[in-house]
């Protein structure tokens, strides 16, 4: 490796490798995994814009910043309650503080019957053999330099299993806390969640700010359907304002299977999301929504990959991104339709808005098919908010900035209309306006 | 209440108003005729603050107040309303979600209480039965979908919530049926008061027979070239525009 590439940003994590005491450590398979995945973080560093998958996303500033290992306060640190705390979401919660499970703040008595619910950490310490497989993965693309971190250093996260044919009828709340702390800390977490045949299950995924701080966040998922099996799955990300945030995100969906992703992205400076979903049985289904509202200089990049693979399968996603100030946002939806997957249904929409001459939005929507009887539809646009109906508006007395507000909300508004959690809708929705350029 | 002086103005470089005088007083009904391209909605624009409108000479006040220092929303709250010629569909915002925006910030620029939603709601009852509509268009995206006469009844609608001083309906007779226009020159019937004045912007004779103006201006070349009462317009039904140009051979052709 060259000494070129060991950035501040490399050097205070290796650091951090060294001092760590990570759950699971003496597992023999678990720590080949971890130095594996260092070694290579090491040797690559991060991805610069050369590589298609970070184009949009310069990660050069990251690179000169230093991180401190953890946080040996998270556990008594005071997070306000109402904070973690959602509309609609009654469940079991599980509550991470600056990556450190909360056993005080979350709810896992009582489990409904079917569910199996517990940090990672707890369950590295009882069998860890049926984590073995998630956990052993290799990364070996150049743009996936944090799930390698990932790897390399998370020691938590939650591990959750809906067996065969459960339906859990209460909300499950994953809630992550980003705590203000003495220093900029990196923490990372590991989830694995699987759904039976036939099992269903209501899960929010829920950053959520507790002060100012400008932490970095990874976080890897690995979401697996069985067959028949059906995933509501609503994300609110609410982060820092300062914060940095990478997400990736991995599903398959088995013969029936069907999910439904809605996401919400408000919080952070730098957040990079990848949703990567493999449509592998017949007949499985895909929903995605999502919505980024951005303002200041936030840098929200998505890059959703949906994979038909199987006869009649469908994916329906519709985002829109509103940046404002000098803000970017950066959306790619990528679909492809593989060999086979005949008779499959694939449709993307990306519209977006820009409210100021300085703000910047990518877009691209990219359709690849190689199977017959195809139907497939995509689109994006990014244009301003309309001059006419602005008027139209001023005209009957609302101000511009109302009128403004009032039009963008609309833009966004529709996209979560097809949740089906009302008193959590009503909550992304009143997020969604107090985010928007006030009136 | 409205005066009108002098008006020059200018659309993407060119004069399309040259020297326009009127005046509008409390309870009276003007109507403004004229060709094509006379300067019709460029009026209508200009006194409700439209961009891209520049004005390079003239006046207007309202009610002793410069209409043209105000921002669109501040002439609204100052009393000054413009039925579109074409209402714009905004998908996404409900027509009863908006229009209480719409009073709510009038009444706040002018410093009187907000409505409540049972205060609106009871409001917005009184006002249907007297425009005769039917509630359902209350529940829908504003003018999405709506067929021209739900759109332009609609815009007679907000007329009769939002209670203007000015009431300046742009073409509001194009594009409607026999049946539809009826039903709009009713509303606006039902909205005369001895305080409200109008401006009826019209190409044709024919909504004038509904709404029973008590002047008549024919516009062209841009400026008011002929003025007079109800009986002016049925002498322009008959004759045609040319005859005005014809009366006054300068003002035809398109230079100033």
């Amino acid at each position: 490796m060259s000494e070129a590439q060991r950035t501040p940003f490399v050097e205070s994590l290796l650091e951090a490798a060294a001092q760590a005491q990570l759950p699971g450590s003496g597992i023999g398979w678990l720590d080949a995994a971890r130095r594996e995945n260092l070694d290579a973080f090491v040797a690559a560093g991060l991805p610069d814009t050369r590589v298609e998958a970070w184009k949009y996303t310069a990660l050069r500033a990251l690179g000169q910043r230093r991180f401190a290992p953890g946080d040996a306060q998270a556990t008594t640190r005071a997070v306000d309650a109402a904070a973690i705390t959602l509309p609609g979401v009654d469940g079991p919660a599980l509550v991470f503080v600056n990556g450190v499970f909360r056993a005080d703040l979350s709810r896992v008595d009582a489990l409904p019957a079917g569910l199996s619910l517990q940090p990672l950490s707890q369950a590295l310490q009882g069998d860890a053999e049926p984590l073995r497989f998630a956990l052993s993965r290799h990364y070996r693309e150049g743009g996936d330099a944090f799930a390698r971190l990932n790897a390399a250093l998370s020691g938590d996260g939650v591990v959750l299993r809906v067996a065969p044919h459960a339906t859990v009828a209460q909300t499950v709340h994953l809630v992550f806390v980003g705590a203000a702390a003495e220093g900029d800390l990196a923490w990372h977490m590991r989830h694995i969640v699987e759904l039976g045949e036939g099992a269903e299950l209501s899960l929010v995924e829920h950053h959520v700010a507790s002060g100012e701080q400008q932490h970095l966040g990874t976080q890897v998922t690995d979401i697996a359907l069985r067959k028949g099996a059906r995933l509501r799955w609503v994300t609110l990300q609410d982060a820092s304002a300062g914060s940095t945030l990478v997400r990736h995100d991995s599903m398959q969906l088995d013969e029936d299977a069907q999910a439904a992703s809605h996401v919400l992205e408000l919080g952070g400076a730098l957040v990079r999301h990848d949703l990567h979903a493999t449509l592998a049985g017949d007949r499985s289904r895909l929903e995605t929504r999502g919505v980024f509202v951005l303002n200041g200089r936030q840098h929200v990049d998505t890059q959703m990959a949906i994979r038909h693979q199987a006869l009649g399968t469908a994916s329906d996603s519709v985002w829109r991104g509103v940046a404002d100030q000098r803000s970017r946002g950066v959306f790619r939806g990528a679909i492809v339709v593989a060999q086979g997957a005949d008779g499959s249904d694939a449709s993307l929409s990306s519209k977006n808005l820009l409210l100021s001459g300085q703000a910047e939005i990518d877009t691209k929507p990219e359709l690849e098919i190689y199977a017959d009887e195809v139907k497939a539809a995509h689109g994006a646009t990014v244009g301003q908010l309309d001059e006419r109906s602005l008027f139209y508006l001023r005209s009957r007395g609302i101000p511009l900035a109302e009128a403004r507000a009032m039009l963008t909300a609309a833009f966004c508004r529709a996209v979560f209309a097809s949740l089906d959690n009302d008193a959590l809708r009503e909550h992304l929705d009143h997020q969604l306006m107090a985010h928007l350029p006030s009136a | 209440m409205l005066k009108i002086e002098n008006l020059h103005a200018r659309v993407e470089g060119k004069d399309i108003l040259k020297g326009l005088t009127l005046t509008v007083n409390p309870g009276e009904v003007h109507a403004i005729m004229g060709p094509n391209g006379a300067g019709k909605s460029t009026l209508g624009n200009v006194l409700s603050g439209r961009d891209g409108y520049e004005v390079t000479a003239g006046s207007v006040t309202f009610n002793g107040i410069d209409l043209l220092a105000l921002e669109p929303e501040e002439r609204a709250a100052a009393g000054v309303f413009l039925a579109f010629q074409y209402p714009v569909e905004i998908p996404g915002v409900n027509n009863t979600y908006f229009l209480r925006a719409a009073l709510n910030a009038q009444r706040k620029q002018r410093g009187e209480k907000e409505l409540d939603s049972m205060q609106f709601l009871k409001l917005v009852r009184e006002k249907l039965k007297i425009m005769q509509i039917s509630d359902e268009l209350l529940h829908r995206a504003v003018n999405e979908g709506f067929s021209g006469g739900e759109k332009k009844r609609n815009e007679i609608f907000q007329m009769a919530v939002l209670e203007p001083k000015l009431a300046i309906l742009d073409e509001t007779d194009s594009g409607l049926d026999i049946d539809a226009l009826k039903q709009v020159a009713q509303g606006v019937n039902a909205l005369r008061t001895t305080e409200r004045g109008f401006l009826v912007i019209t190409h044709y004779q024919r909504l004038l027979e509904y709404i029973e103006p008590d002047f008549v201006h024919v516009l062209a070349g841009g400026r008011i070239v002929e003025s007079g009462d109800k009986t002016l317009a049925l002498k322009l039904e008959e004759h045609g525009y040319a005859w005005v140009a014809d009366k006054d051979p300068a003002l035809s052709g398109a230079s100033a």
